[in-house]
Protein backbone atom coordinates (compact mmCIF):
# COMPACT_ATOMS: atom_id res chain seq x y z
CA UNK A 1 0.00 0.00 0.00
CA UNK A 2 1.23 3.37 -1.10
CA UNK A 3 -0.16 6.66 -0.35
CA UNK A 4 0.74 10.18 -1.05
CA UNK A 5 -0.58 13.13 0.05
CA UNK A 6 -1.17 16.47 2.38
CA UNK A 7 -0.43 16.55 6.51
CA UNK A 8 -3.09 17.99 8.75
CA UNK A 9 -1.42 18.48 12.37
CA UNK A 10 -3.73 17.27 15.41
CA UNK A 11 -2.16 17.24 19.15
CA UNK A 12 -2.14 14.94 21.70
CA UNK A 13 -5.56 12.89 22.83
CA UNK A 14 -7.79 12.95 20.13
CA UNK A 15 -10.88 11.69 21.06
CA UNK A 16 -13.45 9.37 19.54
CA UNK A 17 -15.86 12.35 20.21
CA UNK A 18 -13.80 14.56 18.60
CA UNK A 19 -13.41 12.52 15.72
CA UNK A 20 -17.17 11.82 15.27
CA UNK A 21 -19.37 13.89 17.86
CA UNK A 22 -22.22 11.89 19.40
CA UNK A 23 -24.83 14.63 18.33
CA UNK A 24 -24.24 13.08 14.59
CA UNK A 25 -23.16 9.77 14.95
CA UNK A 26 -26.33 8.08 16.65
CA UNK A 27 -28.92 8.94 13.81
CA UNK A 28 -27.31 7.36 10.73
CA UNK A 29 -25.44 4.88 8.87
CA UNK A 30 -24.96 7.04 6.14
CA UNK A 31 -21.05 7.58 6.07
CA UNK A 32 -20.86 10.13 3.71
CA UNK A 33 -23.06 12.40 5.51
CA UNK A 34 -21.10 11.84 8.87
CA UNK A 35 -17.70 12.50 7.52
CA UNK A 36 -19.05 15.66 6.49
CA UNK A 37 -18.73 16.33 10.46
CA UNK A 38 -15.23 14.77 10.73
CA UNK A 39 -13.14 16.50 13.47
CA UNK A 40 -15.68 19.27 13.20
CA UNK A 41 -15.45 20.75 17.04
CA UNK A 42 -11.72 20.88 16.65
CA UNK A 43 -11.96 22.10 13.12
CA UNK A 44 -15.38 23.33 11.65
CA UNK A 45 -13.67 23.36 8.08
CA UNK A 46 -11.60 19.98 8.28
CA UNK A 47 -13.75 17.97 5.68
CA UNK A 48 -13.51 20.56 3.17
CA UNK A 49 -9.64 20.87 3.58
CA UNK A 50 -9.42 17.33 3.04
CA UNK A 51 -8.14 16.53 -0.37
CA UNK A 52 -8.43 13.14 -0.92
CA UNK A 53 -5.16 11.00 0.11
CA UNK A 54 -4.62 13.27 2.69
CA UNK A 55 -2.99 12.18 6.09
CA UNK A 56 -4.46 12.86 9.80
CA UNK A 57 -0.71 13.33 11.80
CA UNK A 58 -1.31 13.38 15.79
CA UNK A 59 0.29 12.82 18.98
CA UNK A 60 -0.25 10.25 21.62
CA UNK A 61 -2.90 8.48 22.27
CA UNK A 62 -5.22 9.13 19.05
CA UNK A 63 -8.65 7.61 19.21
CA UNK A 64 -8.97 7.29 22.88
CA UNK A 65 -12.60 7.05 24.32
CA UNK A 66 -15.41 5.11 23.18
CA UNK A 67 -15.62 2.39 21.01
CA UNK A 68 -17.73 4.09 18.14
CA UNK A 69 -16.19 2.84 14.85
CA UNK A 70 -17.92 5.25 12.98
CA UNK A 71 -14.94 7.02 13.97
CA UNK A 72 -12.56 5.24 12.00
CA UNK A 73 -15.21 4.76 8.81
CA UNK A 74 -15.84 9.08 8.73
CA UNK A 75 -11.90 8.99 8.17
CA UNK A 76 -11.58 6.68 5.63
CA UNK A 77 -15.04 8.34 4.03
CA UNK A 78 -13.57 11.86 4.43
CA UNK A 79 -11.09 10.34 1.90
CA UNK A 80 -8.09 10.69 4.21
CA UNK A 81 -5.74 7.75 3.48
CA UNK A 82 -4.11 7.01 6.56
CA UNK A 83 -3.83 8.20 10.05
CA UNK A 84 -0.68 8.58 11.68
CA UNK A 85 0.30 8.93 15.13
CA UNK A 86 3.13 8.41 17.74
CA UNK A 87 0.44 6.00 19.35
CA UNK A 88 -3.39 4.98 19.53
CA UNK A 89 -5.71 4.22 21.66
CA UNK A 90 -6.17 0.44 21.60
CA UNK A 91 -9.80 0.22 20.61
CA UNK A 92 -9.27 2.20 18.14
CA UNK A 93 -6.16 0.85 16.14
CA UNK A 94 -8.22 -2.21 16.45
CA UNK A 95 -11.19 -0.70 15.01
CA UNK A 96 -9.04 0.80 12.31
CA UNK A 97 -7.90 -2.34 10.63
CA UNK A 98 -10.86 -3.73 11.38
CA UNK A 99 -12.35 -1.30 8.80
CA UNK A 100 -9.35 -1.04 6.38
CA UNK A 101 -8.43 2.32 7.51
CA UNK A 102 -4.48 1.90 8.25
CA UNK A 103 -2.75 3.32 10.74
CA UNK A 104 0.89 4.46 11.18
CA UNK A 105 2.53 4.81 14.54
CA UNK A 106 5.75 6.58 14.23
CA UNK A 107 7.95 9.97 15.14
CA UNK A 108 5.16 12.57 14.27
CA UNK A 109 7.54 15.58 15.57
CA UNK A 110 8.97 15.10 12.31
CA UNK A 111 6.34 16.29 10.59
CA UNK A 112 4.66 20.08 10.50
CA UNK A 113 0.70 21.07 8.93
CA UNK A 114 0.89 21.00 5.07
CA UNK A 115 4.11 18.61 4.79
CA UNK A 116 3.91 16.06 1.35
CA UNK A 117 4.43 12.72 2.72
CA UNK A 118 4.99 9.13 1.36
CA UNK A 119 3.80 6.34 3.37
CA UNK A 120 4.52 3.49 2.01
CA UNK A 121 3.03 0.44 4.06
CA UNK A 122 4.43 -2.67 2.10
CA UNK A 123 8.44 -1.39 2.61
CA UNK A 124 7.57 0.24 6.12
CA UNK A 125 8.67 3.97 5.60
CA UNK A 126 7.00 7.28 5.70
CA UNK A 127 9.14 9.94 3.89
CA UNK A 128 8.72 13.61 4.44
CA UNK A 129 9.15 15.23 1.05
CA UNK A 130 8.75 18.53 2.26
CA UNK A 131 11.88 17.81 4.55
CA UNK A 132 13.36 15.06 2.86
CA UNK A 133 12.95 12.78 5.84
CA UNK A 134 12.61 9.49 6.02
CA UNK A 135 10.86 8.39 9.15
CA UNK A 136 11.07 4.49 10.68
CA UNK A 137 7.38 2.72 11.07
CA UNK A 138 6.47 0.92 13.87
CA UNK A 139 5.65 -2.81 12.01
CA UNK A 140 2.45 -3.80 12.37
CA UNK A 141 1.39 -7.23 14.53
CA UNK A 142 0.88 -9.89 11.98
CA UNK A 143 -2.63 -10.23 12.89
CA UNK A 144 -3.16 -7.15 11.71
CA UNK A 145 -1.33 -7.15 8.56
CA UNK A 146 -3.20 -10.50 7.72
CA UNK A 147 -6.89 -8.56 8.26
CA UNK A 148 -5.99 -5.33 6.59
CA UNK A 149 -4.25 -7.43 3.80
CA UNK A 150 -7.87 -9.39 3.45
CA UNK A 151 -9.51 -6.44 3.12
CA UNK A 152 -10.93 -6.08 7.12
CA UNK A 153 -12.21 -8.27 9.18
CA UNK A 154 -15.82 -8.56 7.32
CA UNK A 155 -14.02 -9.50 4.25
CA UNK A 156 -11.78 -11.90 5.90
CA UNK A 157 -14.84 -13.87 7.94
CA UNK A 158 -16.52 -13.35 4.54
CA UNK A 159 -13.16 -15.67 3.33
CA UNK A 160 -12.41 -18.04 6.21
CA UNK A 161 -16.03 -18.11 7.72
CA UNK A 162 -13.81 -17.75 11.52
CA UNK A 163 -10.59 -16.05 12.63
CA UNK A 164 -8.19 -17.43 10.15
CA UNK A 165 -4.67 -16.46 11.72
CA UNK B 1 6.07 -19.10 36.12
CA UNK B 2 2.81 -17.76 37.80
CA UNK B 3 0.06 -15.56 36.25
CA UNK B 4 -1.67 -12.34 36.72
CA UNK B 5 -5.61 -12.36 36.74
CA UNK B 6 -6.05 -11.59 33.18
CA UNK B 7 -3.44 -14.20 32.21
CA UNK B 8 -5.55 -16.97 33.99
CA UNK B 9 -8.56 -15.98 32.44
CA UNK B 10 -7.33 -15.66 29.14
CA UNK B 11 -5.77 -18.85 29.87
CA UNK B 12 -8.99 -21.17 30.77
CA UNK B 13 -10.94 -19.51 28.04
CA UNK B 14 -8.79 -20.72 24.92
CA UNK B 15 -6.78 -23.94 26.84
CA UNK B 16 -3.51 -22.74 26.63
CA UNK B 17 -1.44 -21.25 29.40
CA UNK B 18 -1.00 -17.94 28.23
CA UNK B 19 1.38 -15.01 29.08
CA UNK B 20 1.63 -11.18 28.39
CA UNK B 21 2.17 -10.73 24.75
CA UNK B 22 0.70 -13.84 23.41
CA UNK B 23 -1.33 -13.61 20.64
CA UNK B 24 -4.84 -16.05 21.90
CA UNK B 25 -8.13 -16.83 19.96
CA UNK B 26 -10.46 -17.46 23.65
CA UNK B 27 -14.19 -18.69 23.92
CA UNK B 28 -16.10 -15.51 25.11
CA UNK B 29 -18.95 -15.96 27.70
CA UNK B 30 -21.21 -12.98 27.04
CA UNK B 31 -21.44 -11.04 24.41
CA UNK B 32 -23.11 -7.02 24.66
CA UNK B 33 -24.01 -4.56 21.81
CA UNK B 34 -25.84 -1.01 22.57
CA UNK B 35 -27.91 1.10 20.56
CA UNK B 36 -24.85 3.61 19.05
CA UNK B 37 -22.87 0.64 18.05
CA UNK B 38 -24.85 -2.26 17.11
CA UNK B 39 -26.46 -0.89 13.72
CA UNK B 40 -22.85 -1.43 12.54
CA UNK B 41 -22.55 -4.81 14.09
CA UNK B 42 -25.98 -5.87 12.21
CA UNK B 43 -24.03 -4.52 8.81
CA UNK B 44 -20.90 -6.34 9.46
CA UNK B 45 -22.76 -9.46 10.82
CA UNK B 46 -24.40 -9.16 7.12
CA UNK B 47 -21.41 -8.68 5.14
CA UNK B 48 -19.69 -11.45 6.79
CA UNK B 49 -22.46 -13.92 4.90
CA UNK B 50 -23.37 -14.46 8.99
CA UNK B 51 -26.72 -16.37 9.63
CA UNK B 52 -26.72 -18.07 13.03
CA UNK B 53 -25.63 -16.54 16.09
CA UNK B 54 -23.47 -18.78 17.89
CA UNK B 55 -25.39 -18.98 20.89
CA UNK B 56 -28.18 -16.31 21.25
CA UNK B 57 -28.60 -17.10 25.20
CA UNK B 58 -25.33 -15.36 25.67
CA UNK B 59 -25.89 -12.21 23.80
CA UNK B 60 -28.06 -9.05 25.19
CA UNK B 61 -28.69 -5.92 23.44
CA UNK B 62 -29.27 -2.51 25.06
CA UNK B 63 -31.06 0.65 23.82
CA UNK B 64 -29.61 3.12 26.57
CA UNK B 65 -27.50 5.40 24.38
CA UNK B 66 -30.45 7.47 22.97
CA UNK B 67 -34.14 6.18 25.11
CA UNK B 68 -36.17 7.19 24.68
CA UNK B 69 -35.16 7.80 20.81
CA UNK B 70 -34.95 11.65 20.41
CA UNK B 71 -35.83 11.95 16.31
CA UNK B 72 -36.60 9.43 13.58
CA UNK B 73 -33.18 8.81 12.22
CA UNK B 74 -32.29 7.05 15.99
CA UNK B 75 -35.42 5.39 16.02
CA UNK B 76 -34.84 3.98 12.55
CA UNK B 77 -32.01 1.98 13.85
CA UNK B 78 -33.60 1.34 17.04
CA UNK B 79 -36.12 -0.59 15.07
CA UNK B 80 -33.10 -2.10 12.72
CA UNK B 81 -32.12 -3.56 16.45
CA UNK B 82 -35.20 -4.77 17.18
CA UNK B 83 -35.86 -6.73 14.11
CA UNK B 84 -32.30 -8.46 13.95
CA UNK B 85 -33.04 -9.09 17.71
CA UNK B 86 -36.09 -10.65 17.05
CA UNK B 87 -35.21 -12.59 14.01
CA UNK B 88 -32.08 -14.00 15.71
CA UNK B 89 -33.37 -14.48 19.15
CA UNK B 90 -31.16 -11.87 21.23
CA UNK B 91 -32.84 -10.60 24.16
CA UNK B 92 -33.02 -6.65 24.19
CA UNK B 93 -33.36 -4.50 26.47
CA UNK B 94 -35.31 -1.49 25.40
CA UNK B 95 -36.33 1.85 26.58
CA UNK B 96 -36.66 2.42 30.56
CA UNK B 97 -34.75 -0.66 31.54
CA UNK B 98 -31.22 1.54 32.15
CA UNK B 99 -27.64 1.48 31.14
CA UNK B 100 -25.97 -1.93 29.69
CA UNK B 101 -23.40 -1.64 32.23
CA UNK B 102 -25.39 -2.00 35.13
CA UNK B 103 -27.66 -4.14 33.56
CA UNK B 104 -25.00 -6.84 32.47
CA UNK B 105 -23.86 -7.35 36.08
CA UNK B 106 -28.16 -7.02 37.08
CA UNK B 107 -28.34 -10.37 34.93
CA UNK B 108 -26.20 -12.58 36.95
CA UNK B 109 -24.52 -13.89 33.67
CA UNK B 110 -21.10 -11.95 34.35
CA UNK B 111 -19.04 -12.95 37.44
CA UNK B 112 -15.47 -14.04 38.61
CA UNK B 113 -13.80 -15.57 35.72
CA UNK B 114 -15.84 -14.56 33.00
CA UNK B 115 -15.02 -13.26 29.70
CA UNK B 116 -17.34 -10.32 28.09
CA UNK B 117 -17.31 -8.60 25.15
CA UNK B 118 -19.23 -5.28 24.74
CA UNK B 119 -19.36 -2.79 21.78
CA UNK B 120 -18.85 -0.07 24.41
CA UNK B 121 -15.72 1.21 25.99
CA UNK B 122 -16.65 0.75 29.30
CA UNK B 123 -17.41 -2.51 29.27
CA UNK B 124 -14.27 -2.51 31.67
CA UNK B 125 -16.77 -1.99 34.47
CA UNK B 126 -17.90 -6.02 34.87
CA UNK B 127 -13.44 -5.88 36.07
CA UNK B 128 -15.01 -5.05 39.63
CA UNK B 129 -16.58 -8.59 39.63
CA UNK B 130 -13.09 -10.19 38.90
CA UNK B 131 -14.65 -10.92 35.14
CA UNK B 132 -12.18 -9.76 32.37
CA UNK B 133 -14.27 -7.20 30.04
CA UNK B 134 -13.74 -5.26 27.52
CA UNK B 135 -14.84 -3.02 24.45
CA UNK B 136 -14.90 -4.03 21.35
CA UNK B 137 -16.09 -1.85 18.01
CA UNK B 138 -18.83 -3.33 16.31
CA UNK B 139 -17.03 -5.39 13.46
CA UNK B 140 -15.24 -7.62 16.69
CA UNK B 141 -18.57 -7.43 17.79
CA UNK B 142 -20.30 -9.20 14.50
CA UNK B 143 -16.96 -11.75 14.48
CA UNK B 144 -17.92 -13.10 17.98
CA UNK B 145 -21.67 -13.50 17.30
CA UNK B 146 -21.10 -15.58 14.55
CA UNK B 147 -18.01 -17.42 16.30
CA UNK B 148 -18.75 -17.23 19.87
CA UNK B 149 -14.57 -16.12 19.99
CA UNK B 150 -12.63 -13.17 19.98
CA UNK B 151 -8.79 -12.46 19.39
CA UNK B 152 -6.71 -11.26 21.98
CA UNK B 153 -3.33 -10.11 22.43
CA UNK B 154 -2.96 -11.02 26.29
CA UNK B 155 -1.92 -7.51 27.96
CA UNK B 156 0.69 -7.16 30.44
CA UNK B 157 -0.68 -5.79 33.84
CA UNK B 158 -0.11 -2.77 36.02
CA UNK B 159 -0.78 -3.32 39.32
CA UNK B 160 -2.31 -0.30 41.28
CA UNK B 161 -2.27 -0.49 45.29
CA UNK B 162 -4.25 1.79 47.42
CA UNK B 163 -3.34 1.39 50.60
CA UNK B 164 -5.58 2.69 53.90
CA UNK B 165 -9.28 3.88 53.65
CA UNK B 166 -11.08 6.76 51.96
CA UNK B 167 -11.98 9.67 54.95
CA UNK B 168 -15.64 10.30 55.01
CA UNK B 169 -17.16 12.82 52.24
CA UNK B 170 -14.53 11.09 49.87
CA UNK B 171 -15.64 8.25 48.24
CA UNK B 172 -14.63 5.90 44.92
CA UNK B 173 -15.30 8.24 42.25
CA UNK B 174 -12.92 10.24 43.84
CA UNK B 175 -10.42 7.78 43.72
CA UNK B 176 -10.58 7.00 40.22
CA UNK B 177 -10.00 10.38 39.23
CA UNK B 178 -6.95 11.18 41.34
CA UNK B 179 -5.77 7.48 39.69
CA UNK B 180 -6.10 8.93 36.33
CA UNK B 181 -4.56 11.96 37.06
CA UNK B 182 -1.48 10.19 37.99
CA UNK B 183 -1.69 7.54 35.58
CA UNK B 184 -2.89 10.00 32.77
CA UNK B 185 -5.06 9.24 29.70
CA UNK B 186 -2.62 6.81 27.97
CA UNK B 187 -0.69 5.92 30.85
CA UNK B 188 -2.15 2.49 30.84
CA UNK B 189 -2.45 1.83 27.08
CA UNK B 190 -3.18 -2.02 26.52
CA UNK B 191 -2.59 -2.88 29.80
CA UNK B 192 -4.40 -4.64 32.17
CA UNK B 193 -5.18 -2.82 35.59
CA UNK B 194 -5.24 -4.65 38.93
CA UNK B 195 -6.67 -2.46 41.51
CA UNK B 196 -5.51 -3.71 45.10
CA UNK B 197 -5.07 -2.70 48.71
CA UNK B 198 -7.32 -2.07 51.42
CA UNK B 199 -8.94 1.16 50.32
CA UNK B 200 -10.54 -0.90 47.54
CA UNK B 201 -11.48 -3.78 49.67
CA UNK B 202 -12.71 -1.74 51.99
CA UNK B 203 -15.54 -0.49 49.14
CA UNK B 204 -18.66 -1.61 48.41
CA UNK B 205 -19.45 -3.55 45.12
CA UNK B 206 -21.36 -1.00 43.98
CA UNK B 207 -18.55 1.36 44.50
CA UNK B 208 -15.87 -0.83 42.74
CA UNK B 209 -18.32 -0.89 39.73
CA UNK B 210 -17.21 2.94 39.57
CA UNK B 211 -13.58 2.32 39.65
CA UNK B 212 -13.37 -0.19 37.33
CA UNK B 213 -15.66 1.48 34.96
CA UNK B 214 -13.10 4.07 34.01
CA UNK B 215 -10.20 1.96 33.80
CA UNK B 216 -10.54 2.92 29.93
CA UNK B 217 -10.13 6.21 30.51
CA UNK B 218 -6.58 4.94 31.62
CA UNK B 219 -6.04 3.75 28.02
CA UNK B 220 -6.61 0.16 29.82
CA UNK B 221 -7.93 -3.25 28.14
CA UNK B 222 -9.27 -4.29 31.60
CA UNK B 223 -10.32 -2.82 35.33
CA UNK B 224 -9.90 -5.88 37.56
CA UNK B 225 -10.33 -6.15 41.16
CA UNK B 226 -10.36 -9.48 43.20
CA UNK B 227 -13.35 -11.43 44.43
CA UNK B 228 -14.09 -11.49 48.13
CA UNK B 229 -17.35 -11.66 50.00
CA UNK B 230 -18.61 -8.35 49.28
CA UNK B 231 -18.45 -9.46 45.02
CA UNK B 232 -20.19 -13.10 46.37
CA UNK B 233 -22.78 -11.41 48.25
CA UNK B 234 -24.23 -8.92 45.47
CA UNK B 235 -23.72 -11.81 42.79
CA UNK B 236 -26.29 -13.92 45.42
CA UNK B 237 -28.91 -10.68 44.54
CA UNK B 238 -28.62 -11.96 40.61
CA UNK B 239 -28.12 -15.51 40.60
CA UNK B 240 -27.54 -18.24 42.04
CA UNK B 241 -24.38 -19.50 39.55
CA UNK B 242 -21.51 -20.36 41.48
CA UNK B 243 -18.54 -18.85 40.32
CA UNK B 244 -14.97 -19.42 41.53
CA UNK B 245 -12.32 -16.61 42.14
CA UNK B 246 -9.88 -15.88 39.99
CA UNK B 247 -6.85 -14.60 42.34
CA UNK B 248 -3.68 -13.49 40.65
CA UNK B 249 -0.48 -16.24 41.61
CA UNK B 250 2.33 -14.47 43.72
CA UNK B 251 4.91 -14.67 41.41
CA UNK B 252 2.77 -13.46 39.19
CA UNK B 253 4.92 -11.11 36.86
CA UNK B 254 3.48 -7.44 36.49
CA UNK B 255 4.56 -4.64 34.09
CA UNK B 256 4.67 -2.11 36.63
CA UNK B 257 3.52 -1.67 40.17
CA UNK B 258 2.03 1.89 41.59
CA UNK B 259 1.46 2.61 45.62
CA UNK B 260 -0.59 5.16 46.67
CA UNK B 261 -2.03 6.06 50.13
CA UNK B 262 -5.98 6.71 50.10
CA UNK B 263 -6.35 7.75 53.56
CA UNK B 264 -5.56 11.38 53.15
CA UNK B 265 -7.45 11.61 49.55
CA UNK B 266 -9.41 14.66 49.18
CA UNK B 267 -12.42 15.03 47.12
CA UNK B 268 -11.39 15.51 43.52
CA UNK B 269 -12.74 16.73 40.29
CA UNK B 270 -12.04 16.39 36.45
CA UNK B 271 -11.40 19.82 35.08
CA UNK B 272 -13.01 20.08 31.22
CA UNK B 273 -11.79 18.73 28.15
CA UNK B 274 -9.68 15.90 29.91
CA UNK B 275 -10.69 12.86 32.24
CA UNK B 276 -6.74 13.35 33.29
CA UNK B 277 -7.06 16.83 34.36
CA UNK B 278 -7.80 16.24 37.74
CA UNK B 279 -7.05 18.40 40.88
CA UNK B 280 -8.74 18.87 44.45
CA UNK B 281 -12.20 20.66 44.51
CA UNK B 282 -11.12 23.09 46.48
CA UNK B 283 -8.45 24.41 43.57
CA UNK B 284 -12.05 25.31 41.71
CA UNK B 285 -14.64 26.23 44.55
CA UNK B 286 -15.67 29.42 42.95
CA UNK B 287 -16.56 28.07 39.40
CA UNK B 288 -20.25 28.69 39.12
CA UNK B 289 -22.45 25.75 37.45
CA UNK B 290 -25.38 26.10 35.42
CA UNK B 291 -26.38 22.15 35.39
CA UNK B 292 -24.93 19.23 37.50
CA UNK B 293 -25.95 15.48 36.55
CA UNK B 294 -26.09 12.65 38.96
CA UNK B 295 -26.40 9.15 37.38
CA UNK B 296 -24.84 7.16 34.28
CA UNK B 297 -23.09 3.86 33.93
CA UNK B 298 -20.11 5.05 35.99
CA UNK B 299 -22.15 6.76 39.16
CA UNK B 300 -26.22 5.95 38.54
CA UNK B 301 -26.24 2.96 40.93
CA UNK B 302 -28.36 3.31 44.05
CA UNK B 303 -25.39 4.12 46.90
CA UNK B 304 -24.67 6.89 44.64
CA UNK B 305 -28.67 8.14 44.68
CA UNK B 306 -28.29 7.36 48.37
CA UNK B 307 -25.21 9.41 48.74
CA UNK B 308 -26.73 13.13 46.76
CA UNK B 309 -30.05 12.33 48.81
CA UNK B 310 -28.19 12.23 52.10
CA UNK B 311 -27.04 15.89 51.58
CA UNK B 312 -29.77 17.32 49.26
CA UNK B 313 -32.56 16.28 51.88
CA UNK B 314 -34.45 19.12 53.64
CA UNK B 315 -32.72 21.53 51.00
CA UNK B 316 -33.34 22.83 47.57
CA UNK B 317 -31.03 23.45 44.68
CA UNK B 318 -29.58 26.67 43.38
CA UNK B 319 -32.29 28.40 41.63
CA UNK B 320 -29.69 28.80 38.70
CA UNK B 321 -28.51 25.09 38.72
CA UNK B 322 -30.65 22.37 36.59
CA UNK B 323 -30.42 18.97 38.77
CA UNK B 324 -30.80 15.83 36.39
CA UNK B 325 -30.86 12.30 38.07
CA UNK B 326 -30.23 9.18 35.85
CA UNK B 327 -30.60 6.11 37.47
CA UNK B 328 -28.42 3.12 35.95
CA UNK B 329 -31.37 0.63 35.85
CA UNK B 330 -34.51 0.52 36.60
CA UNK B 331 -34.85 -1.57 39.60
CA UNK B 332 -32.49 1.10 40.38
CA UNK B 333 -35.30 3.27 40.61
CA UNK B 334 -37.82 1.63 41.77
CA UNK B 335 -35.43 1.06 44.68
CA UNK B 336 -34.84 4.27 45.12
CA UNK B 337 -38.90 5.59 45.17
CA UNK B 338 -39.35 2.45 47.92
CA UNK B 339 -36.54 3.88 49.86
CA UNK B 340 -37.88 7.52 49.51
CA UNK B 341 -34.72 8.72 47.79
CA UNK B 342 -36.36 9.44 44.31
CA UNK B 343 -38.79 11.70 46.49
CA UNK B 344 -36.09 13.67 48.48
CA UNK B 345 -34.27 14.03 44.95
CA UNK B 346 -37.35 15.34 43.15
CA UNK B 347 -38.10 17.73 46.62
CA UNK B 348 -34.92 19.29 46.43
CA UNK B 349 -35.71 20.30 42.75
CA UNK B 350 -34.00 17.26 40.76
CA UNK B 351 -35.77 16.55 37.33
CA UNK B 352 -35.36 12.36 36.57
CA UNK B 353 -34.82 11.09 33.63
CA UNK B 354 -35.38 7.34 31.69
CA UNK B 355 -32.58 5.21 33.65
CA UNK B 356 -30.29 5.02 30.81
CA UNK B 357 -27.25 6.97 29.60
CA UNK B 358 -29.14 10.30 29.96
CA UNK B 359 -27.12 13.42 29.11
CA UNK B 360 -23.67 11.95 28.99
CA UNK B 361 -23.20 10.84 25.30
CA UNK B 362 -24.91 14.39 24.17
CA UNK B 363 -27.63 13.63 22.24
CA UNK B 364 -31.15 14.58 24.32
CA UNK B 365 -31.90 14.85 28.06
CA UNK B 366 -29.89 17.99 28.97
CA UNK B 367 -27.38 19.59 26.02
CA UNK B 368 -26.02 22.79 27.78
CA UNK B 369 -25.78 25.98 26.37
CA UNK B 370 -22.71 27.57 25.14
CA UNK B 371 -20.40 28.59 27.97
CA UNK B 372 -22.11 26.86 30.29
CA UNK B 373 -20.58 24.46 33.45
CA UNK B 374 -21.74 21.17 34.04
CA UNK B 375 -20.60 19.30 37.14
CA UNK B 376 -21.26 15.44 35.97
CA UNK B 377 -20.84 12.17 38.07
CA UNK B 378 -20.15 10.62 34.31
CA UNK B 379 -16.94 9.52 33.24
CA UNK B 380 -15.82 11.71 30.65
CA UNK B 381 -15.17 15.61 29.93
CA UNK B 382 -14.65 15.65 26.33
CA UNK B 383 -15.31 19.00 24.37
CA UNK B 384 -19.11 18.37 22.78
CA UNK B 385 -19.08 15.45 24.64
CA UNK B 386 -22.73 16.29 25.72
CA UNK B 387 -23.27 17.69 22.59
CA UNK B 388 -21.97 21.04 22.75
CA UNK B 389 -18.31 22.02 22.04
CA UNK B 390 -18.79 25.80 23.49
CA UNK B 391 -19.46 23.90 27.12
CA UNK B 392 -17.47 23.16 30.26
CA UNK B 393 -17.59 19.79 32.10
CA UNK B 394 -16.65 18.80 35.42
CA UNK B 395 -16.22 15.12 36.96
CA UNK B 396 -17.06 14.52 40.23
CA UNK B 397 -18.08 12.05 42.67
CA UNK B 398 -22.03 12.14 43.34
CA UNK B 399 -21.79 13.82 47.04
CA UNK B 400 -19.65 17.02 45.39
CA UNK B 401 -22.30 17.29 42.30
CA UNK B 402 -24.96 17.30 45.03
CA UNK B 403 -23.49 20.23 47.23
CA UNK B 404 -22.09 22.17 43.69
CA UNK B 405 -26.64 22.05 42.65
CA UNK B 406 -27.30 23.32 46.53
CA UNK B 407 -24.59 26.23 46.41
CA UNK B 408 -24.71 26.90 42.19
CA UNK B 409 -20.56 26.64 42.43
CA UNK B 410 -18.41 23.63 42.38
CA UNK B 411 -18.62 22.26 46.60
CA UNK B 412 -16.77 20.24 48.87
CA UNK B 413 -19.44 18.20 49.75
CA UNK B 414 -17.89 17.74 53.46
CA UNK B 415 -19.43 21.31 54.13
CA UNK B 416 -22.60 19.89 53.80
CA UNK B 417 -21.46 16.75 55.95
CA UNK B 418 -20.44 18.50 59.48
Amino acid sequence: MFFEGNAHKFGNDINTDYIISGKYKFKTLDMVELASHVMEDLDPDFSSKVTPGDFIVAGTNFGCGSSREQAPLVIKYARVSAVLAKSFARIFYRNAINTGLPVVECDTDLINEGDVLEVDLSQGFVKNKSSGVSIPIKPLPGVMIKILNDGGLSAHFKKYGDFNF
Amino acid sequence: MGQTIIEKILSAHSNFQVYANDLVVAEVDFIMGQDGTSPLTIKAFQEMGGEKIFDSGKVIFVIDHNSPSPNEGVSALHKMMRDFARQKEIYTCDVGEGVCHQLIPETGAVGPGSLVIGSDSHTCTYGALNAFSTGVGSTDLAAALISGRMWFKVPDTLKIICHGELPPGVYSKDLILYLTGQITADGATYLSVEYTGQAISALSQEARFTISNMAVEMGAKAGLMAADEKTFSWLSNYTSKKYQPVEPDPDARYFRIEEYDASKLEPHVAKPHTVDNVCPVGEVSDTVVHQAVIGTCTNGRLEDLRIAAGILKGRKCNKDVRLIVVPASRKIMLDAIREGIAETLIESGAAFVTPGCGPCVGTHNGVPSDGEVVISTANRNFKGRMGNSKAFIYLASPATAAASAITGRITDPREFLK
